[in-house]
């Protein structure tokens, strides 16, 4: 049995060796991806996209207090 | 109320989410829709064994391909925004969208992305049947996480299976079901498929009549002509069918974006429905003409929204200043019990904060009882809760035109790709190439309508948008706004030259996925 797994691992991990190993155009897409993913995970995030209550709150009893502030009062900063 | 909001703020908000948005939907019906076409040419090859069916499914898997790599998380931008720019809008339905957005990303993680990587590398390594399956298990994954998105956006629409918690400012879901299969997100599911599947299925015809103008590979051109053309056909008549359900839904539960897509500035009995029309630049509720010109089928609008051709469709005015003989609340009305709905609420929370219990109780009983109009409680004027009426009216005239053009277009293809008399036909063929960037007009208008047409509205009478948007500086608004432009501008031209340049090496030239 445990032959038998290691062997469908092998396939498995075969299948994604070879089909990268092959790619030609997939290159290019991958550099894409990973040059998108980088800007929108590493720069975008922490930079210019932090989760407002997150970050300016502590627990979530104060987030509820100040959305229910900005509820009640929407022009309060 | 919303006078003292910095409504620059909430315009660069709205017009970065709409950026992306608008953006993030050049990529998906691609890949809901070619998933199902690749689906069945493979189903083709498989059942009938030849390898002609295999080319044709491995050309059209790699533009797939390119379009899935480049269109991918591109929607967690959104995601982003939320958090961000739109935190108490988040924090409000946050219990509402987390099931809905949890499934989603288990779903699009384990089908799509499992899946996918047999479908281009398992070919001639996995058996034809273990390849067809997970090939249509890419299109039924990919399909299924749409399905939990447009879930949450049709709960904004209609709020349904929730109830709102004034102790934590959050709306908790009383039955997953309800939000499930509420009648806005199954139509709105059915809808917004269809309509991609119409896009990729002109995305496939553009292509193969080019290579008929060019007269190149011919039988691939063919043959992915009258897959694309029968998959567009049915799918463009389920879209108008589901289009009809979608204006009832509309007429029932968000008249004034009804009155907005058809300029109905006066309300009727037998109410027309325009099918050409110019509004004057001056049109307001209170003039009696409001178009320049316009061409109407007598009553239809009472048929389609109400099913019945006589009824009285509520115009902007009857909404505003309200209808008491059609049983209609003024908005100045639903503004006055919003009001106390949001003093009650601020009570509520003062008397909680002194433990008085017994005042924050008689608090929380006045507003249960004014809750259902809280939203309207931050509008300064009646006139607030009308949306940009030309440009709902306008993008619902484009996306219902081409939309009767295309079930035209597919009939017409599909007749003479039968005859096999296509290629004598260049100025279809030029017309069927021109005709994708107009399924992506007839998308985009669509949603245009879904979603300007619903404005002030983020979560429909509970939230207006200038409220959900987060108190930040609108000069980082707008920085973010110009790097998404760069950044979303250039991948759409990296998609469109590696496409180009895939499509004219044609199926055995250009590369290997």
């Amino acid at each position: 049995m445990i032959r038998g797994i290691k062997k469908g691992f092998t396939k498995v991990f075969m299948l994604y060796y070879d089909g990268f190993r092959t790619m030609t155009i997939g290159k290019k897409l991958w550099t894409i991806i990973l040059i998108k993913l980088f800007i929108m995970f590493i720069i975008l995030k922490i930079f210019f996209f932090p989760n407002f209550l997150k970050t300016k709150f502590s627990s979530d009893a104060e987030r509820s207090d100040y959305v229910l502030e900005q509820l009640t009062q929407p022009n309060t900063n | 109320m919303l006078g003292t909001i910095d409504l620059s703020l909430v315009d660069w908000s709205r017009a970065q989410f709409a950026l992306t948005a608008i953006y993030h939907w050049f990529f998906v019906p691609l890949t809901l829709g070619l998933s199902f076409l690749i689906a069945i040419m493979e189903t083709i090859y498989v059942r009938t064994g030849n390898e002609e069916w295999k080319r044709i499914t491995k050309f059209w898997m790699k533009l797939f391909g390119i379009n899935f790599a480049i269109g991918i998380a591109t929607g967690i931008i959104l995601e982003f925004e939320f958090g961000t720019n739109w935190s108490n809008y988040s924090w409000m339905v946050g219990d509402i969208f987390g099931a809905p957005l949890a499934i989603e990303g288990i779903f699009a993680f384990f089908l799509e992305s499992t899946f996918i990587a047999v479908m281009f590398f398992g070919w001639n390594k996995v058996s034809k049947k273990f390849h067809l399956t997970s090939t249509w298990l890419v299109a039924f994954g990919s399909n299924l996480s749409a399905l939990w998105i447009l879930v949450a956006n049709a709960w904004m629409q209609y709020p349904v299976g929730m109830h709102f918690n004034p102790g934590t400012a959050r709306s908790e879901m009383l039955n997953f079901w309800d939000v499930l299969f509420s009648p806005f997100a199954v139509n709105k599911f059915l809808h917004t498929v269809t309509s991609a599947y119409v896009v990729a299925a002109l995305f496939v015809l553009g292509i193969s009549a080019w290579y008929l103008y060019k007269k190149r590979e011919l039988l691939l051109a063919k043959r992915s002509i009258i897959v694309a053309a029968v998959f567009g056909l049915i799918s463009a008549l389920f879209l108008a069918m589901t289009g009809d359900g979608s204006a009832y839904l509309v007429a029932q539960k968000q008249p004034m974006k009804l009155a907005a897509m058809e300029g109905l500035y006066h309300g009727k009995k037998g109410a027309d429905l325009v099918v050409f029309g110019v509004l004057k630049n001056d049109a307001h509720k209170d003039s009696l003409d409001n178009f320049t010109f316009n061409l109407g089928i007598p009553k239809l609008l009472s048929a389609l929204g109400y099913k019945n051709s006589n009824a009285f469709v509520p115009g902007i005015k009857d909404l505003v200043d309200g209808n008491p003989k059609e049983n209609i609340m003024s908005a100045g009305a639903k503004i006055e019990k919003g009001r106390v709905a949001l003093a009650a609420l601020a009570s509520f929370k003062e008397f909680k904060k002194l433990k008085n219990q017994t005042k924050a109780d008689s608090a929380l009983g006045v507003f249960n009882a004014n809750s259902t109009y809280m939203g309207y409680g931050y509008f300064d004027t009646p006139e607030s809760i009308i949306p940009n009426v030309p440009l709902t009216f306008y993008s619902f005239r484009i996306m219902i035109l081409l939309g009767g053009f295309f079930i035209f277009l597919f009939m017409l293809v599909l007749y003479f790709a039968m005859k096999n008399k296509l290629e004598s036909k260049k100025l279809l063929l030029f017309i069927t190439m021109l005709s994708f960037p107009l399924g992506y007009l007839a998308s985009e208008t669509g949603w245009i309508v879904a979603e300007v047409g619903r404005q002030p509205w983020a979560i429909q009478d509970l939230l207006p948008t200038a409220v959900a948007t987060t108190h930040i500086g609108t000069s980082s608004v707008i920085t973010t706004f110009v790097i998404f432009a760069v950044l979303f501008t250039a991948l759409l031209i990296a998609e469109i030259k590696i496409m180009i340049s895939q499509i004219k090496s044609g199926p055995e030239g250009g590369d290997h996925v």
